[in-house]
């Protein structure tokens, strides 16, 4: 495979300019070229990202009034689940591994990933679960209608449905962690002389964490699901109280998995903010040290703090006490985290072109999504909210605020050197604040919801709840349709963009940037920069 | 409650320019408490949130004041500081110092929210799909609780009534001033108890016992939800509490009692329904009365769901008209938003055929 240009492979080859071996689908099918893989995940991920936008709209359909207009109940709680499986397992995460596998051997001075063969496995995976989950639709039973935390006693209950989202989790679970073990060895074996760990640009940093997050939970997700499965069909009463079992367990099982999971979707998300804010500042990250050890913080706190997913399940009272706790403790590596960024900008050259906007509009509202998760983390006001809209509109600021702006931001920064051409920026600045306005349009309204008392998944509400649901969904729209503007806005920058420069924002200063001509060759680094 | 409610809804309606519609209120915080803890959490909440808010205001008045200030466009030049040990540190301690000042209110809540001790009175509640059933161990009252609106509203074919949703047949009667403890468990899937006015949530979870409880401080009507998703109708099993004096509450009881005699002449009590799923189907009896009673009466009697209610002749018409056989085996595998077997699965076939013989004989 002429791809690999490591060490053992020697340097056979004379031509540095040449491209892929194979063109058409061919191409695609067999490259264990980390830019082609890398490529092929971020289109994967938007896919998804659609199909997973359009399950949205039909929940946010049924909720624009009071009464069944749309769907079937039945058919609305498939909608929730799917919507959130896929968006968590097939949109955020497959876009967060396009980005390492674009950028993290460009950062350290890597010719490619470590294993390039896995690297494509790890990709093509992802396309077989992904129909898994959306032909669940459509087996007799319909999908699995459980919501994407997949509580028994009701997943048992469902039809095969449910099987295949289990073997889809079992599916993705095996390409996060086999492209976790290709990201940890290439980052640990196969920097640049010179590139030490403190040296590594942040982003690389934590992807490093975030793979041995990746490697420690999704084995416990392949458990709980499996024990849902032997539960399903084995008669294993590991959930069944009347078979010695217990539902909570899962809870706690799927938790242990599912808080960490939180951090494996926001921390690469920090790592684009950390490489975007000092560019556009003109001046480098603050406390580059503090931050590699707020987020290894942050990683070790997340295994710790499960529970508060499950303050109302009846655990005990001296739990509660430790996971409320526990669960504070995380505001401080995240407070320096958010301070540092702002240290960043305080004094530097500010510029505001359509990276820094979404970088900015992530800082704000994943901040703002950070103080709505301090007040779930206290557990009175926790028992109130849990399971309401508030719940909801707090992990959205999170998860799309958060991971979903950043991944834009990470889009529109790399975007000239991946390609060698400019998107427009005013369109790309229409695509921010259309995008940001929209997204508080739905989702701040959901705050009032649930402090009202408005249950999550429900596919019909009580009169009180109107009016806000009903500007959400407006607002739903709109976030929705402005996403076709940023499809837009790639694919005229990939067939008639201006001509990129080889630094095209000033601050930059990554190994990408200064090292590597612009629109970047096919093979990279196959002779290793000397760092200084 | 009004008052909240006004003031909140004139903010919504400044904030959005928006009209708002006769029924819908557009509430900003949390519901009026209505039991002490409920105030104390409310007070927690409000607390916490003021912090943050000052906290917010404080960070991102640095930030956008960078944005104003250090712009490349008013011709701002970097500085080239990237690390302060003192700042750092400073900025590490202080939030330590807030989190404690946050942590000791919401310890001393925790503690009484979880102290159920010395209850007045204790309620069982034990969820299904997709109802409540209600047990007052020390009262002998049990009864279940389900939608009482109309599928008709629903399906947008009648207009939606001012409970919409939150309106059940049976409502839970509590006497005022006493602390009721709630024991909550469910009988199928998860479900969980949420009354919003009165600060309480509680899952439940099939073959354990959780408990919480509340003490009501004023008669009225509070309305709450299942919050933990249980299948197709976990929008559609309100829960509705009734909070009246101590006097009303006896007279209910009483009037409870005397209707429950009246039906304890029947073979089986409804109250046997909580065991009925784990009878054993060989054993039982083939008595479509009975089985109507147990299983089928708590959507048909209150035709819910579109359950043609029996006696009621124009509903059973076309349905008899289908035949028995054909009847046997929708009410066997299940129609429309009928489950199989009326949700019961341990029911034999027999028995479903002959409590659906029992409920065309009072249709014809």
């Amino acid at each position: 495979m002429e791809a690999v240009h490591d060490h053992a492979h020697g340097h056979g080859h004379d031509d540095h300019a040449h491209g892929p071996e194979y063109s058409g689908i061919k191409r695609w099918v067999t490259t264990t070229n980390h830019k082609d893989i890398g490529t092929l995940y971020l289109w994967f991920a938007f896919t998804m990202f659609l199909v997973g936008g359009v399950m949205a709209l039909v929940i946010r359909a049924e909720l624009f009034q009071p009464g069944l207009q749309v769907v079937r109940p039945e058919v609305f709680n498939q909608m929730t689940t799917l919507h959130g499986l896929i968006m968590v397992f097939g949109a955020i995460m497959p876009a967060f591994v396009g980005f390492a596998n674009w950028q993290i051997p460009m950062m350290i001075g890597a010719p490619d990933m470590a294993f390039p063969r896995m690297n494509n496995w790890s990709f093509w995976l992802l396309p077989f679960a992904g129909a898994l989950l959306v032909l669940s639709l459509f087996v007799p039973g319909g999908g699995a209608g459980v919501g994407w935390t997949l509580y028994p006693p009701l997943a048992i209950q469902m039809g095969m449905g449910m099987d295949l989202t289990i073997f889809a989790v079992h599916i993705l679970g095996m390409s996060s962690i086999m492209g976790s073990i290709n990201i940890i060895t290439t980052i640990l074996n196969m920097r640049a002389p010179g590139m030490t760990l403190m040296r590594m640009p942040m982003f690389v940093w934590t992807w490093l964490i975030t793979a041995y997050l990746l490697i420690a939970v999704m084995p416990v997700l392949a458990g709980a699901v499996t024990m849902l499965l032997t539960d399903r069909h084995l008669d294993t009463h590991f959930f069944n109280a009347a078979g010695g079992g217990d539902p909570v367990l899962f809870q706690h099982i799927f938790w242990f998995f599912g808080h960490p999971e939180v951090y494996i979707i926001a921390i690469p998300a920090f790592g684009v903010i950390s490489q975007v804010i000092p560019a556009f500042s003109r001046k480098p990250l603050f406390g580059y040290a503090s931050m590699v050890y707020a987020t290894a913080s942050i990683a070790v706190l997340s295994f710790l703090v499960w529970a508060h997913h499950m303050y109302t399940t009846g655990i005990p009272l001296q739990a509660q006490l430790y996971f409320m706790f526990a669960t504070m403790l995380i505001a401080v590596p995240t407070g320096v985290k958010v301070f540092n960024w702002i240290a960043t900008m305080w004094k530097g050259s500010l510029s505001f072109e359509t990276p820094m906007l979404f970088a900015l509009g992530f800082l704000f509202l994943f901040t703002l999504g950070g103080f709505t998760g301090l007040v779930l983390a206290i557990v009175p006001v926790d028992v109130q909210l849990h399971d309401t809209y508030y719940v909801v509109a707090h992990f959205h600021y999170v998860m799309v605020a958060g991971a979903l702006f950043s991944a834009f931001a990470g889009i529109y920064f790399w975007l000239p050197k991946w390609i060698g051409k400019m998107y427009n920026e005013t369109l790309g600045k229409w695509h921010f604040w259309l995008s940001f306005f929209f997204f508080n349009l739905t989702f701040f309204v959901q705050h009032f919801l649930g402090l009202a008392g408005m249950p999550r998944r429900i596919p019909d509400y009580a009169l009180q709840f109107a009016d806000f649901n009903k500007i959400s969904s407006i607002g739903a729209f709109g976030f929705g349709l402005s996403q076709l503007l940023f499809l837009y806005i790639v694919i005229k920058a990939i067939t008639s963009g201006e001509k990129a420069p080889q630094k095209p924002w000033e601050g930059a200063d990554s190994l990408e940037w200064t090292a590597l001509p612009t629109p970047v060759p096919y093979h990279t680094f196959e002779t290793p920069p000397v760092i200084r | 409650m009004k008052i909240g409610t006004v003031r909140s809804s004139l903010g919504a309606a400044l904030l959005f320019g928006w009209v708002q519609s006769v029924h819908a209120e557009m509430a900003l915080n949390l519901q009026t408490p209505q039991t002490a803890l409920g105030h104390t959490i409310y007070g927690l909440h409000t607390l916490i949130l003021i912090i943050c808010l000052i906290i917010f205001v404080l960070v991102f008045g640095a930030m956008f004041y960078a944005i104003w200030k250090h712009r490349k466009s008013v011709g701002h030049k970097a500085a080239h500081f990237h690390e302060n040990t003192t700042v750092e540190i400073i900025w590490t301690i202080i939030p330590f110092f807030i989190l404690i000042g946050m942590a000791v209110p919401a310890t001393k809540t925790l503690l009484a929210e979880r102290d159920t001790s010395v209850p007045d009175m204790t309620i069982k509640v034990t969820g299904y799909q997709w109802k409540w059933h209600y047990d007052y161990l020390q009262d002998g009252v049990s009864f279940y609780s389900t939608l009482a609106t109309p599928r008709d509203q629903i399906e947008n074919l009648a207009p939606k009534g001012e409970n919409y949703l939150l309106e059940v047949d049976n409502p839970v009667v509590v006497p005022i001033g006493k602390k009721v403890r709630v024991i909550v468990t469910a009988g199928d899937v998860l479900h969980a108890w949420f009354v919003p006015a009165l600060y309480v949530k509680q899952d439940a979870v099939p073959g354990f016992i959780r408990d919480t409880w509340f003490k009501v401080e004023s008669p009225g009507v509070y309305r709450g939800q299942c919050a933990e998703l249980c299948g197709k109708e976990h929008g559609f099993m309100p829960i509705v509490v009734k909070a009246v004096s101590e006097e009303d509450y006896k007279q209910w009881v009483a009037e409870q009692k005397s209707k429950q005699g009246a039906t304890a002449a029947a073979p089986v009590q409804v109250a046997a329904a909580d065991t009925a799923a784990k009878s054993d189907a060989a054993s039982a009896k083939v008595d479509g009365k009975a089985t109507y009673q147990q299983i089928c009466q708590v959507c048909h009697a209150a035709a819910l769901m579109g359950a043609p209610k029996p006696g009621d002749k124009a509903a059973w018409a076309p349905r008899i008209a289908q035949g028995l056989p054909t009847l046997h085996e929708h009410a066997n595998k299940g129609i429309r938003s009928m489950p199989a077997k009326g949700g019961n699965p341990s029911l034999s076939d027999d028995q479903v055929n002959a409590a659906v013989d029992y409920m065309v004989s009072l249709a014809k």
